[in-house]
């Protein structure tokens, strides 16, 4: 049925590419595009990273934890920076949360 | 391949720039990220806005399936991401599957752009399984009564619903497509709240484009200028309403702008689309341009060679073609001059300003002439065939 709308993205929340969002690796232009219905989205590398790790079972602290040990960065400034590109993302329609109990 | 590499330079500060909005600033033209398959001409509906040229390409010049094959693995080579089946109908070919089945294998991101009326349950599931990722069903209008004589098909508007229906329950993203024109844009709010109620992803608010077809209906389509500013305002009104909800693509008729629009992103610089028969062109328009030869798939050159190489590409490339007004223009490089197929439609050369554009000798002609048009009392429609129209009857003379 349909997919969450209007998703509000918060430290909780398990995000993941719908599918008909795909993340792929552009071999002809070497940049990672999103793939969506009648538009092509060229995330950056911070964003290409973050996706790669929102596989629905993280949620948006698991994701920042993460990054925030592998760049050594403060976590705080990390998670508001997660949530403001995931919200972005979610505003345009291309990413859902994972439901609960996803088997 | 490097000497068809596009120009990517995302906006500096969005994570998530949109790729189509990209300058390109060499005169190489990279490989568009989309291409349009019109895969073939064939189609129950007779809508008289067609955009398929007036002289159809009959089922015994369409390529083959394996010709098709042979285009999408190619189209995946080059660099081409995404393909958008259409038609005509796309799912009068009984290959469709296969298509879609080989486009997901060779990587591209497939998008069916249909009247759904042929579709069953059954053929449809079929396809989500072969990895078509986006549907696209057009609507004619809100109920049956209008949106099936405007198609021209008795049955069409019931069956799309219950299309748009499995569509989601097979959890396929829908984008309603409605074509607007002066006999159906008193329904656009419908519209949008349908779009709602049949869990669609995105609405693309598409006002008639005038050639082709259009062109012969334009006195039976035109909007007035009050109707499209209700138009432009209940659009405006709805994406703020339903940001997150509901994405809302907006195409106005240029005939009423002062500037014209930057058409296909500028001649040969961002799309190309490929005929029934093979024909790899500018624009699905672009066959109405007399004195062009388009180059076809199945001659002995490769697609990325007629893209950049062929005559029929290079001719309205860039600015050099131009005369003036455009040649002098300080918009030169923002609207390329417009349309090349309206501008040969209603000046008899492709080279001559968009008369869409203010700045054309013609504009002011053609507008009135649009404006008198719209408020006449011409609603008889020419559909849209392969024995070159069948005018309405019954409708007004």
């Amino acid at each position: 049925m349909a997919g969450p709308r209007n998703i509000s993205v918060s430290e909780a929340s398990r995000p993941v590419l719908p599918r008909h969002a795909k993340l792929k690796y552009d071999e002809t232009r070497k940049v990672w595009v999103i793939l969506a219905p009648e538009r092509v989205l060229a995330p950056d590398e911070i964003a290409v990273e973050v996706l790669q790790l929102c596989d629905g079972k993280r949620n948006v602290g698991d994701v920042s934890d993460q990054l925030a040990a592998k760049y050594a960065a403060p976590r705080e400034a990390i998670l508001a920076d997660v949530i403001v590109m995931l919200q972005d993302l979610a505003d345009k329609g291309f990413l859902t949360e994972a439901r609960e109990k996803t088997p | 391949m490097s000497d068809v590499l596009p120009t990517i330079s995302p906006d500096a500060g969005d994570s998530l720039a949109v790729l189509e909005k990209s300058r390109s600033t060499a005169e190489t033209f990279g490989i568009p990220l989309a291409v349009l398959l019109e895969i073939t001409h064939r189609c129950p509906l007779q809508c008289p806005y067609c955009s398929n040229p007036v002289e159809l390409d009959r089922s015994g010049k369409e390529l083959t399936t394996e010709e098709w094959k042979k285009v999408l693995s190619e189209l995946a080579e080059i660099g081409v991401l995404q393909v958008h089946f259409s038609g005509g109908e796309p799912t009068a070919r009984k290959d469709l599957v296969e298509l879609v089945k080989h486009a997901s294998d060779v990587g591209l991101y497939t998008n069916l752009i249909t009247s759904a009326v042929l579709l069953t349950r059954e053929r449809l599931s079929e396809l989500a399984d072969a990895g078509l990722c986006h549907v696209q069903i057009s609507f004619q209008g809100i109920e049956e009564g209008l949106a099936d004589r405007v198609a021209g098909y008795r049955g069409g508007h019931r069956k799309k619903l219950e299309v748009a229906k499995w569509t989601r329950e097979l959890d396929l993203p829908l984008t309603v497509n409605a074509v607007m024109h002066r006999q159906n844009l008193h329904q656009l709010p419908d519209i949008i709240q349908m779009s709602i109620d049949l869990d669609a992803d995105r609405l693309e608010v598409a006002n008639v484009q005038y050639y082709g077809w259009a062109l012969k209906n334009r006195a039976a389509l035109m909007p007035t200028v009050a109707q499209l500013d209700e138009c432009t305002r209940i659009v405006e009104e709805a994406r703020e309403r339903l940001k997150g909800r509901l994405t809302i693509d907006y195409v106005v008729p240029d005939y009423y702008a002062l500037r014209p629009k930057k058409c296909m992103g500028g001649w040969g610089r961002q799309f190309f689309n490929i005929s029934p028969a093979g024909k790899v062109l500018p624009c699905h328009a672009a066959e109405s341009i007399t004195g062009l030869d388009f180059e076809s798939v199945r001659s002995n050159h490769s697609i990325a060679w007629i893209w950049q190489n062929s005559d029929a590409f290079n001719r309205y490339r860039g600015t050099g073609w131009m005369k003036e007004p455009c040649r002098s223009c300080e918009f030169r490089e923002i609207d390329f001059g417009g349309c090349r197929c309206q501008a040969f439609a209603l000046t008899g050369d492709a080279a001559n300003t968009d008369p869409a554009c203010a700045l054309s000798p013609l504009h002011e002609t053609i507008f009135k002439q649009a404006e008198r048009e719209a408020e006449g009392e011409t609603n008889r429609f020419l559909y849209r065939n392969f024995a070159g129209g069948t005018l309405e009857s019954g409708n007004d003379a």
